[in-house]
């Protein structure tokens, strides 16, 4: 499953931090992070919830930026 | 400009001014330690807390952390030994100018492309009880009819059922001439009524129209990234700890031999500030993206900035036919019939080609213009390369061309007549064929002049038309390499044997159907024909024309070349600036101003050169 988020990040450099992180985060197949329409794209593992695997997204990439943010609908 | 923006340019306003106002005070010691701190942290808080928030999750090597060091570098020189510290708030300070730069000309070039692709419709018009209501264009079924005022875009798309106006589908096309429309006529979502009231009957969900499925495209378009971008961003992730490393050995290493700490660290610093690799790390991804908003104003969408280096090395073309280079509209120009009537005979294959959307088939229908009587019509099948089947009032048809005849063991014979001729088979005995033509679209001539023009080595055309047909449309084009008759397999087969060979270089294939999809996803490039093209294709394909003009093939190829030549400027020019102002901080011939430039100055120029992507060609 293939969903687009809403995102907000400083720099490309950010974004592309963000894009590691959330690619290591549990749950998370692939995730595309793309600075210029401020989207991130994440492909899901079969059988996960997506909300409680973003929430895990968010908060890792909190961790390694703080000024970021990622818009859970 | 945001509110951060508004922010951060105060925040540097106030620094500069409080470092011009300083230059005037006559102080010395802690006191001027103390007072320089102020603009300092002013401009540069952000950035300190940042780099402790880096080095707390253990992700040291950032931008802020390069810029922290450097600056608190600069400051303990300045309280060990020449007591200034207008170096370190300087470079804090043009750091942050940078900064800023780089988020203003990156946001309004957002918008400046976003812009070009509104064609996000934001409501939809129903009557109820005799009063127009705004409704969420999401919420409208299949069916329902909208009304379109005068100036708003049409939602969803339909088919109009009251009113006539013209549209503007520029947003979609590219195209700058309105369009007529009246009842009956089909028109698609983005396009914008121009003048008359439209009752408009929906054919579609929101999610499934055109403005919605183009939307989907384009966004995500820069999301397939290119090798140049990925080439950065490992770059970058190899090259800053690389970078503190030599920086940390420059600083150490010479001065243990040599006693002289100062001269050193110093040198250690600028290396530091020198070697930010944000110039790169923005550049390139904003190229592309400027890049594909480029295209689609001209009504070319690009699918990934992937597709758009391959697009910038295409060397052959590979061009269906029909629908491509011509028209894809035909007439009916003779019916040669044995026994049955031609007015009989048209009838019938109106029947037939009733749900296929085919050229072909919308020309037969056209031929007849009552199709939708009480005629029984059952069993339709389309045979892929052949044509199509169908029992109509219990009678077998085939339509189709000489293999289809073949198959089902009818003997047909050929025609003195020039044009594509679809052959008629009544309970598996040749029964008439009919003779219908096609015509070159305006503009192939011209696309295929231009194709040449922009570097493009062969130019093949694959049908599955007749080779007399073919024969006569290379003719006119001035092409030399055709294939005809083709099944769509066999255009994959002759796609491949052209991909295998040496010297094609990277294969773009341009076409339209249903049929093509294959051929499509297989090359290196896929072109699709928006308009008419089918959703398979548009599907398959890497580019879509919006509008179907062959002569934007070479348009977007151009825009592919104009963005990859500026990436490789950037590249190369960030990449040498940088390295040139390392060696020269490293042997001691650059001070901090000239870092500086080589950090921030490099960046605005890197920025604006990617924005020249949007400029015309």
């Amino acid at each position: 499953m293939k969903k687009n988020y809403k995102i907000y990040a400083d720099c490309a450099n950010c974004a592309s931090q963000m894009e590691v992180e959330a690619n290591k985060t549990d749950g998370v197949k692939n995730a595309v992070v793309n600075f210029m329409t401020l989207k991130m794209q994440v492909e899901f593992e079969d059988g996960v919830e997506p909300k409680e695997v973003m929430e895990r997204v968010r908060e890792n990439c909190k961790k390694i930026e703080d000024d970021c943010e990622i818009y859970l609908k | 400009m945001n509110k951060k923006q508004k922010k951060n340019l105060m925040r540097i306003i106030i620094a500069a001014v409080l470092m011009i106002a300083l230059n005037f005070v006559q102080v010395e010691g802690w006191a001027k330690f103390f007072l320089y701190m102020v603009p300092y942290l002013i401009v540069g808080y952000d950035i300190l807390l940042k780099a402790a928030h880096g080095i707390k999750n253990l992700r040291a090597f950032d931008e802020s952390f390069l810029m922290t060091v450097a600056t608190l570098g600069a400051i303990a020189l300045g309280l060990y030994r020449t007591g200034d510290y207008t170096e370190a708030v300087a470079v804090m300070l043009f750091y942050q100018v940078g900064e800023w730069f780089q988020s203003y000309a990156i946001d309004k070039s957002r918008k400046n492309i976003s812009d070009l692709m509104d064609i996000r419709p934001d409501f939809a018009n129903i009557e109820s009880a005799g009063k127009i209501e705004q409704v969420d264009p999401d919420e409208v079924e299949i069916g329902t009819i909208i009304i379109v005022q005068p100036g708003e875009k049409i939602p969803i798309d339909g088919v109009i059922v009251e009113g006539n106006s013209t549209l503007d589908t520029a947003a979609l096309t590219g195209e700058s001439l309105p369009r007529n429309v009246q009842i009956g006529s089909e028109v698609i979502s983005g396009c914008v009524n121009l003048n008359g009231v439209l009752k408009i009957k929906t054919t579609k969900d929101f999610e499934e129209s055109t403005a919605s499925k183009i939307l989907d495209l384009v966004e995500n378009a820069s999301s397939r990234k290119s090798k140049s971008e990925n080439f950065i961003t490992k770059f970058a992730r190899i090259y800053t700890p690389a970078v503190v490393t030599a920086a940390l050995v420059l600083a150490f290493v010479p001065s243990l031999i040599t006693g002289d700490f100062e001269t050193w660290i110093y040198r250690a610093l600028l290396f530091l500030i020198i070697s930010c690799p944000c110039a790169l790390v923005i550049s390139i991804p904003l190229t592309f993206f400027a890049g594909l908003g480029r295209a689609s104003r001209e009504g070319v969408l690009v699918k990934g900035s992937n597709y758009l280096e391959t697009l910038s090395q295409i060397k052959t073309v590979v061009m269906d036919k029909t629908g491509t280079l011509t028209r894809g509209i035909f007439d009916v120009d003779a019916v040669h019939s044995e026994e049955i009537k031609p007015e009989q005979l048209l009838h019938w294959t109106a029947h037939v080609e009733r749900y296929s959307t085919h050229p072909i088939a919308t020309t037969l229908k056209k031929a007849y213009p009552h199709e939708d009587d009480d005629c029984k019509v059952e069993q339709v099948e389309e045979l892929a390369g052949l044509g199509v089947k169908a029992v109509v009032n219990g009678k077998i048809l085939h339509v189709g061309n000489e293999k289809l005849m073949d198959k089902v063991g009818a003997a047909w014979h050929p025609c003195h007549r020039d044009g594509t001729i679809i052959h008629v088979a009544i309970d598996g005995k040749y029964a008439a064929h009919v003779i219908v033509a096609d015509m070159l679209k305006p503009n192939s001539h011209k696309a295929i002049e231009s194709l040449i023009a922009v570097g493009v080595k062969r130019i093949v055309m694959l049908t599955g038309d007749l080779k007399k047909v073919a024969a006569r449309i290379a003719g006119e084009l001035g092409l030399t390499e055709f294939h005809s008759e083709l099944l769509p397999a066999q255009k994959v087969e002759h796609l491949e044997k052209i991909l295998q060979e040496k010297n094609s270089g990277k294969v773009a294939f341009v076409g339209d159907g249903i049929n093509d999809a294959p051929v499509l996803a297989r090359a290196d490039i896929g072109i699709a024909m928006g308009a008419m093209g089918s959703d398979a294709a548009i599907e398959a394909a890497d580019v879509v024309l919006m509008d179907d003009d062959p002569l934007k093939i070479s348009k977007a190829i151009q825009i592919a070349k104009k963005t990859l030549a500026i990436v490789k400027e950037n590249i190369y020019f960030a990449i040498g600036v940088k390295f040139l102002c390392l060696g020269l901080g490293a042997v001691g011939i650059a001070n901090m101003w000239f870092a500086i430039f080589a950090d921030v100055g490099v960046m605005i120029l890197a920025v604006l050169n990617a924005l020249r992507v949007l400029l015309k060609i």
